[in-house]
């Protein structure tokens, strides 16, 4: 036997998978609160100690971990106009597995420059202006974050042409110049600059939040959760030398604060007669919305789906399902222990999902041209994905799941909103997917092996929209 | 990077002509110019954000199914309101209904703020001519 250990440190829960790397098998999973306060092994020992309790003790062979914990990686970003370098830049700050707290257009003024100070982001994502195009923003934008009091790294990934002198300007803070996320108009470029965020996540951000002390003792491969996640997604649609990835995917991770969504498809137009505007969209896309979470963004997800959909699905009456929600906002640590919260927590993980596979997928419209009926695509056609993962303690612990996981699918009273049709839902059960992310970077198919297995489903079937 | 001018181009409002911008994208990319292309079904908006990204020194719209005169109103004023103050803008096609004088057509579209119109069938030469001349692009 072979143990292998992957950790995830999150912002709450420190979780641990043993992998045994010989069989090729999933040992166990524990998990104990992160202590990221104190010190971070504190949290790691009491897990360990409780996945020791089902397995026995393990001698580890390898070590590897993710983190969330402290913040996760916290990104401010800059572009030029909002549709374009600065969506640009969001989407590389994603993609990297950042918590991207906000991203600006045009130019930075005073109040912004306060704003960053006051954040104190990470990393902070410079762009703007296609490679030979705009100069002018985002020279002007260097001026104001050489201002800003706050000792942050400064990532240049904008119009080559301004770049060497952007580092000028950025002169006594740590900078890197990347390729343009936009290089010439519409083509997205985001990979070079993922990497470095990467680069820059494990040489410094992991020092500066006290996880270092945990990093002594892990073999290698530090990275943002959300990036274990991608991979292990990507893997998974993918397939590997000598195993089959299941194809093209939806993941849906519905948390406390956040949503997140990954899509790991092409997604662009499938006929003809169909028109693509905006910015193409990255394969392996992701996105967070932060105003829906079961707990602390419980609000969020009232405001965007309505309360009278609260109403429908959960079976509850307006008044008292408007009190319990302000209870659970109130009081984020409460389990659904009732029959009455159960309801409540089903419709809104329901509704979560809806919400945010909504926001991430794609929007057909209809246009009447003199050459007859015209569709104008933007973001992502998800129609033809057939699988669906979902992970997210709501969506883990109830029995519900699939019914749950199967709002991500299109509503057929809503055929303009790209989700996908019909598909199979595997679930997180064992919550082992950031796991096999980090897995995948040394053992790619046993991860693979092992998600096929554990992501299980309850139906056999292919689901449609409830 | 290149000094060559750079435009903007795409065929404006619910108008699906597809080739003819095609033909004139590489006509401009020829003619040495750096063109972004934007395809069919643009609206006053794609010109404009693409323009400011890629600092563009022209915006050449296409129409060619008779609503040019209604796609295009206003889109001098967005261009001022964005910051591309004295962009050069060109508009040409079958661009209004019917068969109408071209000089009272041309009238309307620079009282809107277009620096040429240009009538149906114009060849991309003489677009291309004027453009050198406007951009002063020595031959």
């Amino acid at each position: 036997m072979k143990p292998i250990l992957l950790i995830d440190f999150g912002s709450t829960y420190t979780k641990v998978t043993a992998v045994d790397g010989d069989a090729g098998e999933l040992l166990g999973t524990a998990a104990a609160y992160t202590t990221v306060q104190t010190d971070i092994n504190d949290g790691l020992d009491s897990a360990l100690k409780r996945l020791f309790e089902k397995t026995g003790p393990l001698e580890f062979a390898e070590r590897y971990a993710c983190s969330s914990a402290a913040g996760g990686l916290r990104m401010m970003a800059c572009g030029l106009v909002p549709e374009l370098t600065a969506s640009a830049a969001r989407q590389a700050s994603l993609g990297a597995g950042a918590k991207v707290v906000k991203v600006y257009s045009y130019q930075l003024n005073e109040d912004d420059a306060e704003e960053i100070a006051a954040q104190k982001p990470d990393i902070f994502l410079l762009a703007g202006g296609t490679d030979g195009g705009n100069s002018e923003v985002i020279l002007h934008n260097a001026k104001v974050l050489a201002g800003v009091e706050a000792d942050f790294p400064v990532i240049i990934a904008g119009n080559r042409s301004a770049a060497r002198q952007c580092q000028r300007i950025l002169e006594g803070r740590q900078t890197f110049v990347c390729e343009n996320v936009m290089p010439r108009f519409g083509v997205l470029n985001i990979e070079p600059t993922q990497k470095k965020i990467r680069d820059v996540f494990l040489e410094r951000i992991i020092k500066a939040k006290g996880l270092s002390r945990a990093s002594e003792l892990i073999s290698g491969i530090m990275m943002p959760t959300p990036s274990a996640m991608m991979t292990a997604m990507q893997l998974l649609a993918e397939g590997c030398e000598g195993e089959k990835g299941i194809g093209d995917l939806v993941a849906v991770d519905v948390g406390g604060a956040t949503t997140d969504v990954y899509s790991i498809a092409d997604g662009m137009p499938r006929g003809m007669e169909t028109v693509y505007k905006g910015l193409p969209e990255p394969y392996v896309k992701r996105t967070v919305e932060g105003d829906i979470g079961m707990r602390y963004s419980i609000h969020g997800i009232v405001e965007a789906a309505g309360m009278d959909r609260v109403c429908e699905l959960s079976g509850l009456e307006e008044g008292r399902a408007a009190e319990l929600i302000d209870h659970l906002a109130a009081y984020t640590e409460t389990l659904p222990d009732t029959d009455e919260l159960e309801r409540l927590d089903f419709a809104l993980a329901s509704l979560a999902v809806e919400t945010a596979v909504t926001r991430h997928a794609g929007t057909m419209e209809q246009a009447y041209t003199m050459m007859g009926l015209t569709y104008v695509q933007t973001g992502k056609d998800l129609r033809d994905v057939r699988q669906i993962v979902v992970t997210g303690g709501s969506l883990i612990h109830t029995r519900r799941t699939e019914e749950i996981a199967a709002h991500a699918l299109q509503d057929p009273r809503k055929p303009m909103n790209l989700l996908p049709q019909k598909a199979k839902i595997r679930i997180d059960r064992r919550y082992i997917l950031a796991a096999m992310g980090l897995l995948s970077r040394t053992e790619p198919q046993m991860a693979l092996r092992i998600m096929k297995k554990e992501l299980t489903c309850d139906g056999s079937t292919e689901q449609t929209h409830p | 990077m290149s000094k060559k001018k750079k435009l903007v181009i795409g065929v404006i409002g619910a108008d699906v002509h597809a080739v003819g911008i095609q033909i004139l994208y590489h006509a401009f990319q020829d003619a040495g110019f750096d063109v972004t292309n934007l395809g069919v079904m643009v609206s006053q908006e794609e010109y404009i954000d693409a323009a400011i990204e890629t600092n563009a020194d022209a915006i050449v719209v296409s129409s060619l199914y008779g609503q040019g005169e209604l796609d295009c109103r206003g889109m001098r004023e967005k261009c001022d309101e964005a910051g591309l103050k004295g962009i050069l803008l060109y508009v040409g096609g079958n661009i209004v209904i019917g068969k109408q004088n071209f000089a009272d057509v041309e009238k309307r579209f620079k009282a809107m703020g277009f620096d040429r119109a240009f009538p149906p069938g114009t060849p991309p030469e003489t677009t291309i001519k004027a453009l050198k001349e406007d951009l002063k692009v020595e031959d």
